[in-house]
Formats: C-alpha cells, structure tokens, sequence
C-alpha cells in the first residue's frame, strides 16, 4: 500500500466507523449514571467520603 | 534469622545495590561528559544516588532485621508521611514560582534587570517561571493530595509505600534538574516540555513507577465504587505519560551531551508540541485540579457533590473532547485549515463541560451559601471555581479563528493563561493546603482564620489586577499590529507597541506582589499551624453583644 492511500484508508475510516465508534462510545459512558435505577448507586457515592472521617487515627 | 527478616535482608541489599549501580553510573557520565550542562547533571544524579545509598543504608532497623523481620506497616493507618512534606514542598515552590515570575515581570518593564549574564536573562528565567509553578507548585499540590485523596477515597493504606517514597522524592530530583538546565541554557525550546531527553527519561520512569502506586491502592480499596475524583487523577497520570512520551521523541546527539533533535519536524513538530501543549492544560492543570476540586469542595462544605452523575458526564466529557482542542494554537500557520477548524470546533465545545463542572461544584455549596461569609477557605474554592467558569469561556472564545487573529502573539494569552492559573489552579491549592494543613499535623484549625481572609484578598486583588492590564494590553498590541495607514504601510513599529504597554506592565507587577504577598501570608500560617501555635482572634463573624445594655430597664429618678 503506497503512503498516500494509506493516509485516504486511515482518514475515512477515521471520518466514518472511526467516528461513529466514538460517538457511541462517549454517549455510552457519559450517559451511563443517569440510566434509571442509577439513582442509589449515584448517592452511595457522592457520600462515600464522608464515611470514617477520622484521618486514620 | 527468620524468614521474613532475610527477606527485608535481601531486599534491603538489592536497594542499596541498585542505589549503587545508579551511583558508578552518574560518575561514569559525568567524566565522559561532552558539556557543560551535562556533568552538572550528572553531578546532580550522582548526589541524588548517594543520598539514595546512605537512606536505605542508615534508616533500615538492623536489630529488628536479625530478630524477627520489621513489623510490618499498620494497615488500619493512612501513610501520611509523603502528604506532609508534599504540603512544606508545594508551599515552598509556590513562593518560588510567584517570585521568580514577579522578577520576569518586572525585567519586561525594565530590562535593566537582566543584568547582563546569560543566566539571568528573560529567557531563561521565563521557563523557570513557569516549570515552577506548574511542575513544581502544581506538580507536587497534584502528588500529594492524589496520595491523600486516594487513601481516603479507597479507605486503605497507600500501596507499595517505597516505590510511593522514590515518586514523591523522585519527582522532586526532576524539578531540581529542569530548574537547573534553564538556568545553564539545557533546553530543548518546546514549551512546557523545556527539559533535554536524560532528564525525560527520569521523569518517564518516576511517572511509571506513579501510575504503578495509584492503580496499586484503588486495587487494595475497600470500598466497591471507586470516586469520581480517582478517574480524574488516574486520567492526568495516563494521559500525561501518553503525551509526555510522544511530545518528547528526540535523538540524543551524543548519549554524554545534553543536546538532542526531534523526531518531528516542521508542522509536523508544532502539531505534535501543541497536542502536548493544550492536553498539558487539560489534563495536568484541568483534570488533576478537578479531582481535587471533587473531593476538598464536598468535604469543606461537609456536603456531597451536587450531582454525581453530572460529574461523570462531567469527566467523559473533558477526556473525549480536550484531546482534539491543541491545533487552535496554530491558527492560520501552515497547519492545514481542516485541522485549524477541527481544534477551534472541539475547543468551542469544550465550554459546555467545563461549565457544567463549575456548576456542579458551585451547587454543591446549595443550602450552605452561609459559609461563603465565615468560612475563607469555601470563598477561596468559590472563588476559584468563579475563574475555572471564566476562563474556560475565554479560552473557547479566544480559540475563535477571527478573535484569535487578534489575541494571538498578544499578552492577552498571557492574562488568560493567569486568570486560569492563579484563580483556578493556585486558589483551589491553596484552599486544598489550608484543609489538609491542621488534618495531617492533628491542630483544631489553621494558626490565623483572619490571615487565610488576607491571603483570599490580596490574592484576588492581584488576579484582577494581572488580568485587566493584561487585557487591556493585549487588545491594545493586537490592534496596533494590525493598523495600517491610506498607502498600506503599517503603522506602527514593534518597538512603539512595546512602549505603549509600559504603564500596564507596571500594574501587572503589582498584582504580581499582592498575589506573592498573599501566598507568603500562607507560607507563615503553615509555617504556624505545623508549630503547633493558635493565633488569639476574633473570629470572622459573630452576633453583635453589648454587655452594658443586656439589663433589665429600670425607671429612672427623676433629677
């Protein structure tokens, strides 16, 4: 494969399945905690660092 | 000899042993060294080395060795040691990097003060300037509270606590080398990535050895979910090994000189230094602060994040976007137009997370608004998150190829630059430096409330001062740039617009020194606290209380 098609291959796969893999992916991840059903597991979290607050003595 | 005491035997002997191959090697070097810079160097590996052979020589318990091994660490104890001097260190290049930037500061208003020696000039002390603040204030602020905040977030002791001691200590030996090489000249001139390729190699191995400590402790965690705030780190360690490795790919010239050539070249280099350069913003300056944020703001307002969802969307955010925003910093350069626009479009999106975690961090004081005005530790994290939501509206709005035709090359980069380091990243730290300072050494409060106030105040002060002279300077320059007369010509010299700016750069300095003066307010609070001494003060808001008028009224007689 010569150096300028390999640049045309890589390009519109990164401008199609490339592209369309990642948009996925992040709407995935990002929208992941507001499924419903999340909402426990959320504040289980958010209040995890109050737990044992005593510096470890 | 029990087992476990030949073990820590072996152990100790393989660690003085590598102390001393590291050793021969720094000597070795040194005398087949080609510059300058370089044998300095290695004079100052070498000495690092020794130290490294006499700690592990001396501090191991040989009594204890030959009886029945070392006890070994408590676990139901966080290892704290490394947050300690991390606290002492960040205060310390803090004052620095503030120093030496007010020097540079005031050079550009006289340049009488580049006292003609190489050593001293503009030049070289500007990188200083900024590695010290960066690398070495927010390096070592980033080190020690993601050592602190991940024992607490995992609720378990810190893994692999000596390889734990050569990261914090080895990244101290990093920062000594960079500050060091700008001062001689030992620069490989890419911005924000100025050290030469040996000093490189050290900081990819204390880097490695960093991401090994982090993954290690949330592995041990005791706690099924891991905090938001550990993405945030564990994003800033991987991503700056990532960037770090690609944006330094250099052939040394000679293996015992300090020169050494890119592997990029031409647009090729500057895309690369500036995909390195913008992620160093979001990833180091951005990612590693959030994660603070994350975790001090709750704990400080002694409320839980606002929305915890937001704050992961938060984080997939700002990882899949940052990336893509570094070409804005080559607008109309050779960099093909497409890529210029892809940076520009990536950074004008970016605003939307960014201002969703100033809000989420915001709200999260919802319903204890009342602690802006008696506490000066929430005003300062307020305050920073204010300048995180300013400047990451700036930034998208200067990314804008025909605003940027007009900031480009102007010290408007510069104020924006200041406007989100030392109201984001130096206001979040210091907040982050004021909590953790009576924790670690087990004191009710911080010596002085009143000076924390002090420290809020003339640090704002001085960031508002910096950023309006910088922007009134910056809009100026660009636009005497650009002014040109009937005939075309070009109206103004460079060196008019260097005169024009005078009298800003003079009140630039002085938000200079009251951002410094605060900072050295701190450094005497710390410096108090660790003491063990409680200042005698009014505290910052009481009830009004008369004692003379709290009677019962009685008639009085008449005269």
């Amino acid at each position: 494969m010569s150096g300028h098609s390999t640049y045309e291959t890589l390009r519109h796969f990164a401008d199609s399945w490339g592209l369309a893999a990642m948009v996925v992916t992040f709407l995935v991840l990002g929208l992941w905690p507001f499924r419903p059903g999340a909402r426990e597991d959320n504040e289980a979290a958010a209040n995890m660092i109050f737990k044992g607050d005593d510096n470890g003595e | 000899m029990h087992e476990g005491g030949n073990e820590l035997m072996e152990s100790l002997v393989s660690r003085a042993g590598l102390w001393f191959v590291a050793l021969l090697l720094a000597i070795f070097m040194f005398a087949n060294a080609v510059d300058t810079g370089f044998a300095i160097h290695m004079a100052v590996f070498g000495l690092a080395a020794l130290a490294g052979l006499v700690i592990s020589l001396t501090k191991s318990n040989y009594k204890v060795l030959a009886t029945s091994g070392a006890p070994p660490p408590d676990q139901s104890r966080y290892d704290d040691d490394l947050v300690r001097s991390g606290v002492i260190l960040t205060t310390f290049w803090g004052c620095v990097g503030f120093l030496v930037g007010l020097y540079i500061a005031l050079q550009l208003a006289f340049p009488a003060l580049n006292l003609g020696l190489e050593y001293t000039t503009f030049g070289r002390l500007r990188p200083l300037h900024t590695s010290a603040v960066i690398f070495a204030f927010g390096g070592t602020a980033l080190i020690t509270t993601s050592f602190y905040i991940v024992q607490r977030t995992c609720r378990a002791r810190l893994a692999l606590p000596g390889l734990a001691r050569f990261v914090f200590w080895g990244y101290q030996l990093f920062i000594v080398l960079a500050a060091t090489g700008y001062l001689l000249g030992v620069t490989q001139s890419k911005e924000y990535a100025e050290p030469e390729w040996y000093v490189d190699l050290w900081l990819t191995l204390v880097w490695v050895a960093y991401l090994a400590v982090f993954v290690l402790t949330i592995m041990k965690r005791k706690e099924p979910h891991i905090y938001v705030a550990n993405w945030f780190f564990l994003s800033f360690i991987i991503t700056v090994a990532l960037l770090h490795l690609v944006n330094n790919a250099t052939v040394p010239v000679s293996l015992f000189g300090s020169k050494s050539y890119p592997v990029w070249a031409g647009v090729q280099g500057a895309l690369v230094q500036w995909w390195y350069g913008h992620n160093a913003v979001g990833f180091f300056l951005t990612a590693g602060f959030l994660a603070m944020m994350y975790y001090f703001v709750p704990k400080q307002a002694e409320r839980p994040v606002y929305s915890y969802r937001l704050s992961i969307l938060h984080f997939w955010s700002l990882i899949f976007l940052y990336i893509w925003a570094g070409p804005h910093h080559l607008h109309y350069t050779a960099l093909p137009d497409w890529a210029q626009t892809l940076g520009m479009v990536f950074s004008v999106m970016l605003w939307m997370p960014s201002w969703g975690g100033m809000i989420n961090g915001l709200m999260t004081l919802n319903g204890a608004w009342d602690k802006v005005r008696t506490d000066p530790i929430i005003r300062m994290m307020v305050l920073s998150l204010a300048f995180y939501g300013m400047s990451t509206f700036e930034g998208p709005m200067m990314s804008i190829k025909s605003v940027n035709s007009l900031s480009h090359y102007t010290d408007w980069t510069i104020g924006h630059v200041h406007s989100g380091a030392l109201g984001w990243n130096g206001m979040i730290t210091f907040a982050a430096l004021y909590y953790l300072t009576p924790r670690l050494w087990n004191r009710t409060r911080m010596y002085s409330q009143r000076m924390i106030n002090w420290h809020f105040w003339l640090a704002t002060l001085g960031i508002v001062f910096y950023a309006s002279a910088m922007w009134v300077t910056g809009i100026m320059e660009g636009l005497m740039w650009r002014e040109y007369g009937a005939d075309g010509y070009l109206v103004n010299s460079f060196a008019e617009t260097v005169a024009a700016k005078f009298p800003m750069y003079l009140l630039r300095a002085f938000g200079g020194v009251l951002y410094l003066s605060g900072a050295l307010i701190m450094a005497f609070n710390v410096w108090q606290t660790i003491a063990g001494n409680l200042r005698q003060e009014q505290p910052l808001r009481q009830a009004a209380y008369d004692p003379n008028a709290d009677r019962p009224l009685v008639a009085a007689p008449a005269e």
